[in-house]
């Protein structure tokens, strides 16, 4: 179990390292002088030359790679190029808030989803089955981009029960972890239902019957507990997708987060703000990613010596 | 649900032969109807500029499928072309390649696209590059496994052994055998890349205004929520339906041909 972890965390390792690579050599392999691009027609030659200097830029490629991957490891993403001031304060609050709305997206897919599929699968091929299977497939193709405005429509301005956007009222979330959610929760409710099904019909639920145990303590005590391996690997298979999908959702609900700063930051041109947030939210990935495994590896004795 | 799909495939057809035979301008302004509902002349009413909504959608359209299809022809090719390299022979190379394809889906979702994107300068060109930088990934993963598998049958053998050189057995008896999980998986691409040129220009990095592009009306239509809601749901509803009629075509192919993916 220890060699197969290290692998684990090498790859990881690994991967992070060209994440980083990547992120780096995106504003220098491009065609034409990024300093031209950030400071557009009107810069000055005084003014390219300092900002030139300043980002390391006048030094051999391998020399600023190793540079900026020693300030990065410090937490230190350089300073905005608009307005001096150091990325890392703005990226922390933006990470804080973005986890605060992944993780609100989360819970409500989780409990939701669990509850609906276990619901489904229960009273398999009824009305409400039909209802909860087919109302995910819808959720499962709408974007991010059209299920907000949606929301919005039904919820804040006919209904009038949720602020429409901004993150003024503590019920400012409710909106964009909806939004977010809702994709993941049609997932999670399609892989409990068809989980539950299949161990529904296996000798262990025979068995559990044969032993005179009540339906409900069957269901939490033995299918649930099988369920959830498969369900670990759900969310943190889609939390990229959650990732991504904060960057559209951020933006519809002006919510403060990583996606919203780098949409702004590309509008403004502000490029190390930009690598900043496509490199946390790339390594956030690749962490998830990696907790994942290594859960999987524990909960589940069989994946153990793979 | 079959009919349902068909009709959505079919009003897009009529779409572009209507695009073809009237030649209309979906710039045209009409400065009295500016954000009205929908009426006999213009079916799903006018934008915030009085421009025809129904026009702009098949112009958007036009548009984003002209783009979906080279990021589909270019992704496709050079996806292919290493995953039935890397799986065909093997070995340090393969290794190689893997590592690749595993550092490029580090990156979720849209947000390579994103910052190619966001770095080089908004238009069609850039959109497309932006697109398939990512776009190929999926295809070398699975052609890579399916070469894998294909390569150690016995006709592949037999071929190999008949002196065929190895182009020629890529070309007569890889491709062929690997096609068609390829194609399917080429199906839920394409819906896939109409969600994400959308969620690009959605964010301001497409196709720049006046072109019409789905992802720019809906941003567009967001700000006038509150005066004319058919905007925006004329225009989730387009990209919504088409992508789910795609995605549910993908599923016929899928059972249609029995396909069990084995990706690694």
């Amino acid at each position: 179990m220890k060699s197969s972890l290290l692998i684990i965390f090498f790859s990881s390792f690994l991967q992070i390292l060209g994440i980083f690579i990547v992120t780096f050599l995106i504003l220098h392999l491009l065609p034409g002088d990024p300093i031209q691009v950030m400071l557009g027609e009107s810069g000055s030659l005084a003014d390219k030359v300092k900002i030139r200097a300043e980002l390391g830029l006048d030094q051999p490629i391998y020399k600023q790679m190793a540079n900026s991957f020693f300030q990065i490891i410090h937490g230190n993403f350089g300073n905005s190029i608009l307005t001096g001031v150091p990325i890392k304060e703005q990226i922390v609050i933006a990470m804080k808030n973005t986890y605060i709305l992944a993780l609100a997206a989360l819970f409500i897919a989780i409990i939701f989803g669990l509850s609906g599929g276990i619901i489904a699968a229960k009273y398999k091929d009824s009305l409400l089955d039909k209802m909860i299977v087919s109302s995910s497939l819808f959720f499962i193709s709408i974007p991010h981009f059209f299920l907000g405005p949606l929301l919005m429509l039904c919820l804040s301005i006919w209904l009038g029960w949720l602020p429409i956007s901004g993150m003024e009222s503590s019920f400012s979330i409710v909106l964009p972890a909806l939004t977010l959610s809702l994709g993941m929760l049609a997932i999670i409710i399609k892989m409990t239902r068809n989980c539950m099904i299949e161990i529904i019909n296996s000798d262990i639920v025979r068995t559990a019957r044969a032993k005179g145990l009540s339906e409900w303590s069957i269901t939490i005590n033995h299918i649930f507990r099988l369920v959830l391996i498969p369900l670990i690997t759900i969310i943190g298979m889609q939390f990229g997708s959650l990732l991504s999908g904060a960057i559209i959702t951020e933006t519809l609900f002006s919510w403060d987060g990583l996606g919203m700063l780098l949409v702004n930051s590309i509008q403004s041109r502000d490029y190390p703000i930009t690598q900043a947030c496509i490199f946390i939210i790339a390594i956030s990935y690749v962490l998830v990613n990696l907790i994942t495994e290594v859960f999987y590896k524990i909960v589940d004795p069989r994946m153990r010596d793979t | 649900m079959k009919k349902i799909v068909l009709f959505v495939f079919f009003f897009w057809l009529i779409g572009i032969v209507i695009k073809l035979f009237s030649g209309f301008d979906s710039n045209q302004m009409v400065f009295d109807e500016i954000l009205i509902g929908p009426n006999y002349i213009s079916w799903l009413g006018r934008d915030d500029y009085g421009r025809n909504i129904f026009y702009r959608l098949i112009d958007g359209f036009l548009n984003s499928f002209e783009i979906i299809f080279i990021v589909t022809a270019i992704s496709s090719f050079f996806g292919v072309l290493i995953g039935v390299i890397s799986g065909y022979f093997g070995g340090k190379l393969d290794q190689l390649i893997r590592y690749i394809t595993t550092l490029f889906m580090a990156f979720p979702g849209i947000l390579l696209a994103i910052a190619f994107a966001a770095i080089l300068s908004p238009g069609k060109f850039n959109l497309i590059f932006a697109l398939s930088i990512g776009g190929w990934v999926s295809y070398a993963r699975l052609a890579r496994a399916q070469t894998a598998l294909v390569k150690n049958l016995d006709f592949v053998k037999a071929s190999e052994l008949m002196g065929n050189s190895h182009i020629n057995i890529i070309i007569k008896h890889i491709l062929p055998s690997i096609r068609t999980p390829l194609i399917v998986d080429a199906t839920y691409a394409i819906a896939g890349l109409i969600i994400a040129e959308a969620s690009l220009s959605f964010i301001g990095l497409g196709l720049q205004a006046p072109m019409a592009s789905w992802g720019g009306m809906m941003r567009d239509s967001v700000r006038f929520l509150l005066v004319s809601p058919h905007y925006a749901l004329f225009v989730g509803l387009s990209i919504m339906s088409l992508v789910y009629c795609i995605n549910f075509f993908g599923d016929y192919l899928n059972q249609k041909w029995n396909i069990k993916n084995n990706e690694d």
